[in-house]
Protein backbone atom coordinates (compact mmCIF):
# COMPACT_ATOMS: atom_id res chain seq x y z
CA UNK A 1 0.00 0.00 0.00
CA UNK A 2 3.06 2.49 1.12
CA UNK A 3 5.03 1.74 -1.92
CA UNK A 4 1.51 2.32 -4.35
CA UNK A 5 0.93 5.95 -2.57
CA UNK A 6 4.78 6.91 -3.13
CA UNK A 7 4.90 5.17 -6.90
CA UNK A 8 1.74 6.98 -7.57
CA UNK A 9 2.42 10.63 -6.10
CA UNK A 10 6.01 10.13 -7.87
CA UNK A 11 4.04 9.65 -10.87
CA UNK A 12 1.90 13.12 -10.44
CA UNK A 13 4.74 15.07 -9.39
CA UNK A 14 6.35 13.83 -12.48
CA UNK A 15 3.90 14.54 -14.45
CA UNK A 16 3.26 17.74 -12.83
CA UNK A 17 6.51 18.94 -13.18
CA UNK A 18 6.50 17.86 -16.99
CA UNK A 19 3.26 20.07 -17.14
CA UNK A 20 4.65 23.16 -15.72
CA UNK A 21 7.70 23.31 -17.69
CA UNK A 22 5.69 23.02 -21.04
CA UNK A 23 3.39 26.22 -19.55
CA UNK A 24 6.40 27.99 -19.31
CA UNK A 25 7.91 27.57 -22.59
CA UNK A 26 4.71 28.18 -24.19
CA UNK A 27 4.37 31.18 -22.42
CA UNK A 28 7.62 32.40 -23.41
CA UNK A 29 7.39 31.22 -27.23
CA UNK A 30 3.68 31.67 -28.08
CA UNK A 31 3.01 34.53 -30.52
CA UNK A 32 0.40 36.72 -28.80
CA UNK A 33 -1.00 37.69 -25.52
CA UNK A 34 -4.38 35.27 -25.53
CA UNK A 35 -2.22 32.30 -26.25
CA UNK A 36 0.74 33.15 -23.90
CA UNK A 37 -2.33 33.56 -21.27
CA UNK A 38 -3.94 29.82 -22.49
CA UNK A 39 -0.10 28.80 -21.94
CA UNK A 40 0.37 30.11 -18.31
CA UNK A 41 -3.48 28.77 -17.62
CA UNK A 42 -2.04 25.38 -18.15
CA UNK A 43 0.56 25.62 -15.21
CA UNK A 44 -1.68 27.59 -13.32
CA UNK A 45 -4.26 24.68 -13.23
CA UNK A 46 -3.10 21.35 -14.45
CA UNK A 47 0.65 21.72 -13.12
CA UNK A 48 -1.01 23.45 -9.80
CA UNK A 49 -3.21 20.29 -8.86
CA UNK A 50 -0.95 17.43 -9.99
CA UNK A 51 2.01 18.32 -7.89
CA UNK A 52 -0.44 19.36 -4.90
CA UNK A 53 -1.82 16.16 -5.52
CA UNK A 54 1.31 14.19 -5.30
CA UNK A 55 2.60 16.01 -2.32
CA UNK A 56 -0.72 15.22 -0.51
CA UNK A 57 0.10 11.92 -1.20
CA UNK A 58 3.42 11.84 0.55
CA UNK A 59 1.79 13.66 3.50
CA UNK A 60 -0.82 11.24 4.55
CA UNK A 61 -3.43 12.50 6.88
CA UNK A 62 -1.69 15.39 8.80
CA UNK A 63 -2.18 18.52 9.47
CA UNK A 64 -0.19 19.60 6.18
CA UNK A 65 -2.56 17.85 4.02
CA UNK A 66 -5.22 20.08 5.04
CA UNK A 67 -3.08 23.22 4.23
CA UNK A 68 -2.39 21.80 1.23
CA UNK A 69 -5.84 21.35 0.11
CA UNK A 70 -6.45 24.75 1.14
CA UNK A 71 -3.84 25.90 -0.87
CA UNK A 72 -5.14 24.03 -4.00
CA UNK A 73 -8.83 25.30 -3.36
CA UNK A 74 -7.76 29.07 -2.96
CA UNK A 75 -5.41 28.89 -6.38
CA UNK A 76 -8.02 27.10 -8.38
CA UNK A 77 -10.82 29.82 -7.45
CA UNK A 78 -8.37 33.07 -7.60
CA UNK A 79 -6.43 31.53 -10.87
CA UNK A 80 -9.29 31.36 -13.46
CA UNK A 81 -10.67 34.85 -11.78
CA UNK A 82 -7.48 36.56 -12.24
CA UNK A 83 -6.98 34.61 -16.03
CA UNK A 84 -10.82 36.70 -17.03
CA UNK A 85 -10.03 40.26 -15.69
CA UNK A 86 -6.29 40.39 -17.01
CA UNK A 87 -8.40 39.20 -20.56
CA UNK A 88 -11.11 41.77 -20.42
CA UNK A 89 -8.43 44.64 -19.23
CA UNK A 90 -6.78 43.70 -22.35
CA UNK A 91 -9.54 43.55 -24.64
CA UNK A 92 -10.79 46.96 -22.88
CA UNK A 93 -7.37 48.44 -23.43
CA UNK A 94 -7.54 47.54 -27.74
CA UNK A 95 -5.54 44.74 -27.66
CA UNK A 96 -6.44 42.46 -30.45
CA UNK A 97 -5.80 38.61 -30.64
CA UNK A 98 -3.57 37.34 -33.08
CA UNK A 99 -5.69 35.38 -35.37
CA UNK A 100 -8.38 36.82 -37.24
CA UNK A 101 -12.30 36.06 -36.11
CA UNK A 102 -14.82 34.93 -38.50
CA UNK A 103 -16.41 38.04 -38.77
CA UNK A 104 -13.16 40.17 -39.42
CA UNK A 105 -12.30 37.38 -41.91
CA UNK A 106 -15.38 38.25 -44.36
CA UNK A 107 -15.07 41.77 -43.38
CA UNK A 108 -11.65 41.85 -45.38
CA UNK A 109 -13.05 39.53 -48.46
CA UNK B 1 12.00 13.52 -7.06
CA UNK B 2 11.20 16.22 -4.90
CA UNK B 3 14.31 18.31 -6.47
CA UNK B 4 12.93 17.44 -10.29
CA UNK B 5 10.00 19.30 -9.52
CA UNK B 6 12.08 22.11 -7.76
CA UNK B 7 14.21 22.55 -10.84
CA UNK B 8 11.29 22.42 -12.97
CA UNK B 9 9.50 25.14 -11.50
CA UNK B 10 12.54 27.32 -11.43
CA UNK B 11 13.25 27.16 -14.79
CA UNK B 12 9.84 27.83 -15.53
CA UNK B 13 9.85 30.63 -13.22
CA UNK B 14 13.10 32.29 -14.81
CA UNK B 15 10.98 31.68 -17.84
CA UNK B 16 8.47 33.55 -16.76
CA UNK B 17 11.07 36.18 -15.62
CA UNK B 18 12.52 36.76 -19.25
CA UNK B 19 8.55 36.88 -20.71
CA UNK B 20 8.19 39.69 -17.63
CA UNK B 21 11.38 41.64 -19.15
CA UNK B 22 10.71 41.00 -23.44
CA UNK B 23 6.89 41.29 -22.67
CA UNK B 24 5.81 43.98 -25.57
CA UNK B 25 2.55 45.32 -23.78
CA UNK B 26 2.41 45.60 -19.94
CA UNK B 27 -0.58 42.84 -19.68
CA UNK B 28 2.27 40.28 -20.89
CA UNK B 29 4.54 41.51 -17.79
CA UNK B 30 1.16 41.18 -15.42
CA UNK B 31 0.38 37.86 -16.84
CA UNK B 32 4.50 36.58 -16.51
CA UNK B 33 4.06 38.54 -12.84
CA UNK B 34 0.94 36.23 -12.17
CA UNK B 35 2.46 33.16 -13.20
CA UNK B 36 5.90 34.04 -11.70
CA UNK B 37 3.33 34.29 -8.01
CA UNK B 38 1.89 30.98 -8.74
CA UNK B 39 4.72 29.12 -9.43
CA UNK B 40 6.19 30.52 -6.16
CA UNK B 41 3.25 29.17 -3.89
CA UNK B 42 4.42 26.01 -5.52
CA UNK B 43 7.91 25.49 -4.94
CA UNK B 44 7.37 27.02 -1.38
CA UNK B 45 4.93 24.02 -0.97
CA UNK B 46 7.51 21.47 -2.45
CA UNK B 47 10.48 22.95 -0.59
CA UNK B 48 8.10 22.17 2.71
CA UNK B 49 8.63 18.80 1.76
CA UNK B 50 11.99 18.84 0.35
CA UNK B 51 13.60 19.90 3.51
CA UNK B 52 10.47 18.55 5.89
CA UNK B 53 9.49 21.47 7.26
CA UNK B 54 5.82 21.70 6.79
CA UNK B 55 6.05 25.39 8.29
CA UNK B 56 6.65 26.54 4.95
CA UNK B 57 2.99 25.70 3.88
CA UNK B 58 1.65 28.81 6.00
CA UNK B 59 4.17 31.12 3.86
CA UNK B 60 2.33 29.37 0.60
CA UNK B 61 -0.64 30.05 1.38
CA UNK B 62 -0.28 33.85 2.73
CA UNK B 63 1.51 34.02 -0.56
CA UNK B 64 -0.92 32.64 -2.54
CA UNK B 65 -3.35 35.39 -0.70
CA UNK B 66 -0.84 38.56 -1.40
CA UNK B 67 -0.39 37.60 -4.62
CA UNK B 68 -4.22 37.42 -5.80
CA UNK B 69 -4.78 40.41 -4.50
CA UNK B 70 -1.60 42.17 -5.90
CA UNK B 71 -2.64 40.98 -9.71
CA UNK B 72 -6.27 42.53 -9.42
CA UNK B 73 -5.27 45.55 -7.75
CA UNK B 74 -3.20 45.74 -10.95
CA UNK B 75 -5.23 45.22 -13.49
CA UNK B 76 -7.84 47.23 -11.72
CA UNK B 77 -5.47 50.15 -12.10
CA UNK B 78 -4.40 49.96 -15.82
CA UNK B 79 -8.34 49.32 -16.49
CA UNK B 80 -9.22 51.87 -14.79
CA UNK B 81 -6.07 54.00 -17.27
CA UNK B 82 -7.14 53.05 -20.17
CA UNK B 83 -10.89 53.88 -19.93
CA UNK B 84 -9.59 57.39 -18.52
CA UNK B 85 -7.45 58.09 -21.90
CA UNK B 86 -10.04 56.68 -24.33
CA UNK B 87 -13.12 58.90 -22.48
CA UNK B 88 -9.94 62.10 -22.36
CA UNK B 89 -10.07 61.09 -26.11
CA UNK B 90 -13.70 61.63 -26.48
CA UNK B 91 -13.85 57.84 -28.28
CA UNK B 92 -15.80 54.71 -27.24
CA UNK B 93 -13.93 53.02 -24.47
Amino acid sequence: MATLLDTLSWVLLTVGGISVLVGGIGALRMPDLYTRMHAASVTDSLGAILVLTGIMLQAGWSLATIKLVAILLFLLLTSPTSSNALASAALLAGTRPFAETRQEQEARK
Amino acid sequence: MYYAVTIATLVTMALALLRAVLGPSVYDRVLAVNMFGTKTVLLLSVIAFLYGRPDFLDLALAYALINFIGVLAVLEFFRSRSLRRSAERGGRP
